[in-house]
């Protein structure tokens, strides 16, 4: 991107507002960021209509390639192109270093504080995480007590939320151990820069990540029950309704393994079988993308018709893998999250690398009275809930609606917790042809079978609504594609 | 493959050869309705629909231009090719690791384009553009499969679905038309009876094969006996069960379980029939009784493909 004359970068950013939240492009001062240069010179490069008309084209390929989510409780338009930014978010060498291994030194202690708990359960004999607290935690399975998983590997598959604060700090939001969605946007996003700005991605050195879905296809093969060296691997889905069945015939697609809904199978003396053209064909690993409570009528909800009868046992007997784990949702509920810093202190004796957010819990009778007085002020959530439903916001929020919260507050207070509501960081995104600043998360993706593997990048994910703190799809969210630089 | 998968993509099938029915149904009737007087509108029309497999017909409302509408656009009507393309489409969607990209995104532009105000604006100005612009998106969808698909189970169920219901809906066509237009005695052709033979025929693409075979000396027995027997022609009746039988064949070969032997013997004798029987035969008989046959067959052949490869019982299959 060496024009030769310096480029004017002024007439890019017009009105656009800097404070003291932290902006991905620009530096308080206004100037642009070193990893910024190469791009905003390239926009400030480009004819004026010319961003507008390469978005509409990818808008078209994305419709015709049916790129969809569907959004649930409106009857029409329900499928939706995923919204998206065509601007990428830059992640330098070092601030990922620091992400990589944050987050493997996170996950490697998730993964064993499940085991703990669902074994000898030494961290509550210790007093670390209160007794209660687990084993009132609506995603905690009894029925996974004493059970050995392949690999002592619960979390096959994560996703973790990270913020950036205005200090620059990335700190983690929300660990994702149940079925983390979205891997699916973050390649699309990646295959539509690389046609949209092909000259400024390979002028980067972006740090690809295409090779997710094969990494994943070996990640579950690695932990496929004993004695099975050919095994059939497939993907569970809840069916064409889910709001993220696209990403699960994608990956299926991608990994070259057949996607399956409950009524595809069978089991018959603790075996796991798929009905196929040729007769029953045993399966071995499942990825699963159906919750706990829908996949297996006979052990978990009774009334669920997406799972398969008989699955929970074929799964307890050895004879199937399924990833993640059943009761896996008990160490990402919000509350629990709250005792991250102190598992990674226990289990691996390190400092965490990757901070928590201040959270307060319900629960303890001296934060509940802090946050009912502060509720204006702070973000309430409810701890089993993921998508960004169930949440306040306190200062987007009206007084009734923090009555209501309160209410609900003091009925189930362990159900809530608090944490203070976030500046985290903005990054430009193109709004009418012009450039504005939207709220960013990132989620990266982890995978964890041999070993720990993160995929150099993960999906940001954007508040596309002016002043918007909610980055959740099904809330009106979009994304970006994330280069991680070389 | 899955049985669910093979379900769907069976069905896919099955609707898009519908959707293609339908609009050559619809182009050649309304060319033929310029041709008739007012009077025999109605009755054009009902024979078109019973010929799509409606015997009891649509309410006529009077206006040909509101019933062409409501068989391209209802969305609720069975055979409106808004429907069936809907329902190719999610079938398609419901195997969507299946099925190439390119088939797919073949597949659900022609579902946006037959969804979109455009294609409201375009029949208004020209019918016979916008059905043949669906026409173009069902043989580039069809194209699309024969070459970037895998010929393997999932192929070969798309092809069944295609030639078991191509075989269905020209036996229902001669089984609907047959009393009118066969029957006629040889002294009564008139130029309005030619324009019928040449409806007839171009309402399974067969008038210009037909002539290269036999010139274009139109004669009823003659048009029977190519739509029944010709081994070469796609829409003939016998290259059709020929391609079933292909099909089933390789799926069989393909897969490592026990023959499905009803089901081969069921496609075997439909081949046979269509194959030993001469014309001379079925005109000296119950020509209606032998196309009302042939369909029944088909019916019970679709049957046996769900008993063998998609509604097993678990039982039979474990005792393998």
């Amino acid at each position: 991107m060496t024009a030769g004359h310096p480029v004017e970068l002024e007439p890019l950013f017009g009105d656009y507002p800097l404070d003291q939240a932290f902006d991905e492009m620009r530096a308080p001062g206004g100037e642009v960021r070193p990893q910024y240069r190469a791009l905003a010179e390239t926009l400030a490069a480009l004819p004026a209509d010319e961003l507008r008309r390469r978005k509409q084209s990818v808008d078209l390929a994305f419709l015709t390639q049916g790129i969809t989510f569907t959004v649930y409780g409106r009857e029409e338009g329900t499928e939706r192109i995923f919204p998206y930014d065509l601007l990428p978010r830059l992640v330098t060498a070092q601030e990922w270093d620091r992400i990589e291994r944050g987050l493997t030194q996170r996950i490697t202690a998730l993964n064993l504080f499940l085991r703990d708990v669902y074994s000898d359960a030494k961290i509550l004999a210790d007093r670390i995480i209160p007794h209660e607290l687990v084993y009132s935690c609506r995603h905690y399975r009894r029925q996974m007590r004493g059970l050995q998983v392949p690999r002592n590997v619960y979390i096959g598959v994560v996703g973790s939320d990270l913020l950036r604060l205005n200090t620059g700090e990335f700190v983690v939001l929300e660990d994702n151990l149940r079925v983390p969605s979205g891997v699916s946007y973050m390649l699309t996003n990646r295959r539509v820069m690389k046609r949209t700005f092909p000259q400024l991605f390979s002028s980067y050195g972006v740090r690809p990540i295409e090779h997710y879905p094969q990494l994943l296809l070996s990640t579950l093969r690695s932990l496929a029950p004993e004695g099975r060296p050919e095994p059939n691997i497939v993907l569970l889905t809840p069916g064409v309704f889910n709001s993220a069945y696209f990403e699960h015939t994608y990956l299926a697609r991608q990994m070259g393994i057949d996607l399956v809904e409950g009524r595809d199978l069978v089991t018959h003396d603790n075996i796991v079988y798929m009905r196929t053209t040729d007769g029953l064909k045993r399966v071995d690993v499942i990825y699963r993308r159906v919750d706990d409570d829908f996949s297996d009528p006979l052990v978990f909800r009774a009334d669920s018709s997406l799972g398969c009868p008989g699955l929970f046992n074929a799964y307890r007997a050895g004879n199937v893998t399924v990833s993640n784990a059943f009761g896996s949702g008990l160490a990402d509920d919000k509350a629990v999250y709250a005792y991250v810093p102190k598992m990674i202190r226990y289990y691996l004796n390190e400092d965490p690398i990757l901070p928590n957010v201040e959270t307060f819990l319900l629960g303890e009778e001296k934060d509940r009275k802090h946050v009912l007085a502060n509720l204006d002020k702070l973000v309430v959530k409810a701890v089993g809930e993921s998508g960004g439903y169930g949440m306040l916001i306190g200062p987007h929020s009206s007084a009734r609606q923090r009555e209501e919260f309160a209410l609900q507050i003091e009925a189930n207070p362990r159900n809530y917790i608090a944490q203070p509501t976030l500046d985290f960081s903005r990054a430009p995104c193109l709004v009418d042809g012009r450039l504005e600043p939207r709220h960013v998360d990132l989620r990266p993706y982890i995978l964890f079978g041999d070993k720990i593997n993160i995929v150099p990048g993960g999906l940001t994910r954007v508040a596309l609504e002016k002043g918007s703190l909610v980055v959740n799809s099904s809330q009106g969210g979009g994304s970006k594609d994330t280069w991680v630089l070389e | 493959m899955l049985s669910r998968v093979a379900d769907s993509l069976y069905w896919m099938s099955r609707y898009l050869e519908r959707a293609e029915n339908t609009v050559r149904q619809l182009d050649v009737t309304m060319g033929l309705m310029l041709d008739t007087n007012s009077a025999n509108l109605e009755a054009q029309w009902q024979r078109m629909v019973a010929a799509l497999g409606r015997p009891t017909g649509m309410t006529w409302n009077g206006s040909l231009h509101e019933m062409t509408h409501k068989l391209v656009f209802d969305q609720l009507d069975p055979s409106s090719i808004t429907f069936c393309v809907s329902a190719a489409r999610e079938n398609a969607r419901q195997v969507r690791e299946e099925i190439s990209t390119e088939q797919w995104q073949r597949l659900n532009r022609l579902f946006h384009q037959i969804h979109s105000p455009n294609a409201q604006a375009q029949f208004r100005s020209s019918v016979s553009d916008m059905l043949a612009s669906v026409v173009d998106g069902i043989y580039l969808f069809k194209g699309t499969t024969d070459t970037t698909m895998i010929h393997g189970q999932g192929w070969q169920f798309i092809r069944l679905g295609r030639y078991l219901e191509r075989a269905y809906a020209t036996a229902t066509l001669l089984e609907v038309f047959q009393p009118d237009l066969l029957q006629q005695p040889a002294e009564e052709r008139t130029g309005h009876l030619y324009l019928e033979l040449v409806g007839l025929l171009r309402r399974c693409t067969s008038f210009e094969a037909y002539c290269q075979v036999y010139t274009a000396d139109l004669s009823t027995d003659r048009i029977l006996e190519f739509l029944l027997f010709n081994r070469d022609f796609p829409h003939a009746i016998c290259y059709c069960v020929d391609g079933a039988r292909q099909a089933i064949e390789a799926i069989q070969e393909s897969g490592g379980r026990r023959a499905p032997e009803e089901l081969i013997a069921g496609i075997g004798k439909l081949h046979s029939m269509l194959i030993f029987t001469s014309i001379g035969e079925i005109l000296a008989g119950d020509s209606a009784g032998f196309l009302h046959n042939i369909r029944a067959q088909c019916l019970r052949i679709h049957e046996l493909i769900y008993r063998n490869y998609v509604q097993y019982s678990i039982q039979s299959a474990l005792a393998v």
